[in-house]
């Protein structure tokens, strides 16, 4: 008799996300929904306004990849302006680029992620003289792992466990027989989840030098930067290089380390063994480097063929809404997609918890639309992004890849795991600290013959414009498309990397990257699905990025407009 | 209006009644402290910086270091509605370093989804737990919208399908106090913008009672942590302005402690991006800065352990504390001239009509010192 699991909220993720499962009389996955339960709109509050303040918008649709969708929207209407900016403005959004990555990639894996790593109950019986000398078989020069740091940060959390109130510890699924980190890494880990929430703030400030503040920085403007009392201030300068300097290091001693522990613990766990089973992947260029070349490639791989990689063709790209809230007959191209709500509701059935609603699989589930790449499910993201430039021979990507396998022991085939998308994340965090230090000499050659950091765009109202961005956000490839009428924007949509790895089933009945990774894994304790949450979590998802979405109503490629309903 | 020292004395009776609560940890917040190397000078300093920031009097840092010691003895609720996670991204960025995470251990974070371990079922349980439990005596915070359209069916959140709506209701029903982090949960924010398709509004819209609304977007760091400080100390809620935001933070206008402000006295103004006058610092009024219609003090706390803020990165104030400020304000790159805003001048507030006209008027003036700066140059 097959039981059926309803985990809503997803916690430790950006946003509102419910999963729920099938499992059969041993607990293994047979089917898999993942249902967005928020609806937003912002494109459709973008018609009618200036394209210079798209960039402000937008942004407001994602607070943690907060630059991303910033850039995209302006560069987009860069795009379909024909600005070209200063190079410096094209250093210092590569600079902040690399603020965000930092930042993003290490909340994600510390303050996201690793509750589904580390047990810290467990932590609490290690040993911690002997956990400082674990904590040096992973890297030469542990970061907050001696004995000393060890012990206090014990203390402090047995503290909270002695008193019976864990704060946002609570009811949790410690003791799952799936934590497989020893006592002693358990609290080794622990410590770097302490230790990051003060990184993770020196990374935020590094993208507030030029950018203001972050969250949400204000200094990208169409034509360039504004910062640039920032840019030919050496003390702000170095304080630049100072804290990129932190965070590299903590990345080096600590995330790199604990990534390599975590290979070494989890090596046997089943859901770090499995977990992707969609073998398509693309991703877009990303990081304008000090040659000018971008860092990362684009590229299409199908089938795990990594001997065949593709460019993108933007022609290739549909949305489906069959099992999404919306109305629509077949899979659209986003210049004439249509959004035009229809929301259905749940449907109360027996769950694991007794009676609940729970989603309609067999029709309308999520907010979320399911991209197609020519009607084939595409996983994005850092291991989207590895693979293409492994593939393609990208040097400091096949270096860091294989430097990682050498330590690990892994074969290449583990990278297409739960574990190879998170390491993922760390390798490209990595090669981000080496290359930036380079952009950022970069940046200074320049300076000293070149201060210009905006051109004034110019917009005739009585022509019409259309273009786009491509980028690589942190979670993957992200798109802005944005057409331009009147001087003012007629149409615009976001393409995000949530929506693409989220998204339900299609007419066709193929799922995409979310559902697939579930299917086949075996529950431990189908009350207690901590396998579930840690594959999840291993895409980090950014639910408010893909429910944003608003498309347009058209006759015809090339002709598009913001139809009424449409939101 | 009431005096520092009966405010001193209530603070003083708020703190005994905490004290005897029971205690929830063996060790002292000061022993604490000593174990992570924040010596109780470190610790005082910084209770001197928050009184500061709370505009009250030096001798008030007693009360608010006695504060946050027994700071841990008040449970936090915090909802997530229709939102993009900036406020709690902000939240996390709280400075002082080494102090926050103390902060964070102090006050009982009993549900916050981007933080807690638990998931689902059990998620909802520390929910249901917390309400029940601490009814009358936890703080609420919510960060985002709450979308009222199709009965608030365009979100539900957790096991049980509930929406929003409901959560936000349920969820205020025992509240001690209710902060609307950010400008989403105070007014309606991006996604209440025209034409508002999801009829998202603001916490004390589908509400009947006080709500403190922290405008911002998102708010700084130092807001929300001065607001939870403000509500562990006095046990009640600071004074608030005709939006309901608190005055200490919310009091003057953005333009008032401008660091451009003397340029702007002296007519020099930016009159492109990144030009020369930019790297000069002049003032950012003819770039669309909304610093004269934006009452925040962006210019005296700043963001990221004080790092910067946006006017000082060049860019514009966007007025982001101001209710309709996406209708309001753009296009962002724009000066809005006379434009009144929002009703400013039909409130009995001492924050009206005179001022903007004077303010006006002013701007007026320094565009035509501006100008003829302009002509004496060529």
């Amino acid at each position: 008799m097959n039981q059926r699991v309803v985990i809503d909220p997803i916690t430790r993720i950006e946003g509102h996300l419910r999963i729920e499962v099938e499992v059969d009389e041993h607990n293994v996955i047979q089917k898999a929904w993942a249902s967005s339960t928020l609806w937003r709109g912002i494109e459709v509050i973008l018609k009618g306004r200036t394209p210079m303040d798209v960039g402000l918008l937008v942004q407001r649709i994602c607070g943690v990849c907060t630059f991303s969708h910033y850039r995209c929207g302006t560069e987009a209407v860069e795009n379909a302006l024909g600005v070209k900016i200063p190079l410096n403005a094209q250093y210092l959004r590569s600079l902040m680029m690399t603020a965000l990555h930092y930042h993003d990639h290490i909340v994600h894996f510390y303050h996201l992620h690793a509750l589904d790593w580390v047990d810290v109950v467990a932590a609490l019986s290690a040993d911690p003289a002997k956990a400082a000398q674990v904590a040096m078989k992973y890297s030469d020069k542990p970061l907050a792992a001696g004995e000393g740091d060890l012990r206090a940060v014990q203390e402090r959390v047995q503290g909270f466990v002695n008193k019976g109130k864990l704060g946002p510890f609570a009811n949790a699924y410690w003791g799952n027989k799936t934590y497989r980190f020893s006592p002693e890494q358990n609290l080794i880990a622990l410590s770097h989840y302490l230790k990051a929430l003060e990184v993770q703030r020196v990374a935020a400030e590094m993208m507030a030098i030029f950018g203001g503040k972050q969250p949400h920085p204000q200094s990208v403007v169409v034509g360039g930067m504004t910062s640039v009392r920032d840019l030919v201030n050496p003390a702000r300068l170095q304080e630049w290089q100072t804290k990129h300097d932190i965070v590299a290091d903590f990345v080096e001693r600590a995330y790199k380390a604990d990534i390599i522990m975590a290979a070494d613990a989890f090596g046997a766990e089943a859901s770090v063994l499995g977990g992707v089973n969609v073998h398509n992947f693309v991703c877009s260029d990303e990081f304008i480097g000090a040659d000018g070349q971008h860092i990362f490639k684009q590229g299409v791989i199908l089938n795990g063929d990594l001997k065949n990689v593709t460019d993108i063709n933007p022609d290739l790209i549909a949305e489906d809404v069959t099992h999404s809230w919306y109305k629509a007959d077949k899979p659209q191209h986003p210049y004439v997609g249509t959004t035009i709500p229809e929301y259905t509701g749940f449907v109360e059935r027996d769950t694991v918890y007794g009676k609940l609603p729970t989603v309609d699989g067999d029709n309308k589930y999520s907010w979320v639309k399911s991209p197609r790449y020519n009607g084939e499910p595409m996983e994005v993201g850092p291991l989207a992004s590895l693979l293409v430039n492994y593939a393609k021979g990208n040097p400091l990507v096949v270096d860091a890849v294989d430097d990682f396998l050498k330590r690990t022991g892994l074969p290449l085939t583990a990278l297409y795991t739960t574990l190879g998308r998170t390491a993922a994340r760390m390798l490209q965090t990595a090669i981000v600290a080496k290359e930036s230090n380079k952009i950022f000499a970069a940046l200074i050659t320049n300076l000293k013959s070149d201060e210009s950091l905006y051109r004034k765009p110019e917009i005739d109202p009585d022509k019409e414009y259309v273009g786009h961005a491509i980028i690589e956000a942190p979670r993957g490839m992200l798109s802005h498309w944005v057409r331009i009428k009147g001087g003012v924007v007629e149409n615009y949509q976001a393409v995000v990397p949530t929506t693409w790895n989220a998204g339900p089933m299609d007419a066709n009945g193929k799922i995409g990257p979310y559902e697939a990774s579930l299917v086949g894994l075996q529950l431990e304790d189908p009350t207690k699905p901590l396998e579930v949450l840690r594959i999840i979590h291993s895409f980090d998802p950014c639910m408010a990025c893909s429910v944003h979405m608003i498309d347009y109503k058209g006759q015809s490629l090339g002709e598009f407009r913001v139809g009424p309903t449409a939101c | 209006m009431e005096t520092h020292s009966a405010l001193y004395q209530q603070g003083q009776q708020r703190l005994a009644a905490l004290r005897q609560l029971p205690a929830r940890q063996d060790q002292s917040l000061l022993e604490r402290m000593q174990q992570y190397g924040i010596s109780r000078r470190d610790f005082m300093k910084w209770s001197a910086s928050v009184t500061a920031l709370l505009a009250l009097p030096l001798p008030f840092s007693n009360l608010v270091a006695e504060a946050a010691e027994l700071a841990d003895r008040v449970p936090l609720v915090w909802l997530h509605m229709a939102e993009c996670t900036g406020c709690s991204e902000s939240l996390t960025r709280a400075d002082t370093p080494d102090l926050d995470t103390l902060i964070f251990d102090h006050i009982s974070l009993e549900y916050h989804e981007t933080l807690m371990a638990a998931a689902g079922w059990q998620a909802d349980e520390n929910l249901e737990h917390a309400l029940e439990h601490y009814k009358g005596n936890y703080l609420l915070a919510i960060e985002g919208a709450v979308p009222t359209a199709n009965n608030g069916a365009f979100l539900t959140v957790g096991c049980k399908g509930h929406t929003g709506l409901q959560s936000v209701r349920e969820a205020a029903e025992g509240a001690a106090a209710i902060i609307s982090v950010g400008t989403c949960a105070s007014f309606g924010g991006v996604q209440a913008a025209a034409p508002n398709p999801t009829g998202a509004k603001g916490v004390h819209e589908v509400i009947d009672k006080t709500v403190i609304n922290l405008g911002g977007c998102p708010p700084s760091e130092k807001n929300i942590v001065g607001t939870l400080m403000y509500f562990v100390m006095f046990g009640r809620l600071p004074a608030l302005d005709m939006y309901n935001r608190p005055k200490w933070a919310y009091g003057a206008r953005v333009h008032d402690n401008c660091e451009r402000r003397g340029h702007f006295d002296s007519g020099e103004f930016v009159e492109q991006f990144s030009d020369d006058n930019a790297k000069n610092g002049y003032c950012l009024y003819k770039m669309g800065c909304k610093g004269p219609y934006t009452y925040n003090n962006c210019p005296t706390e700043r963001f990221n352990s004080h790092v910067s803020w946006p006017v000082l990165a060049g860019h514009g104030c966007i007025g982001c504390s101001e209710p309709n400020f996406w209708d309001d304000m753009a296009d962002f790159e724009k000066p809005l001239g006379r434009q009144l805003l929002h009703g400013l001048d039909a409130t009995a507030d001492t924050v009206g009509a005179v001022i903007l006209g004077a303010a006006a008027i002013g701007i007026g003036a320094h565009a035509v010192a501006s100008l003829f700066v302009g002509s004496k140059e060529e």
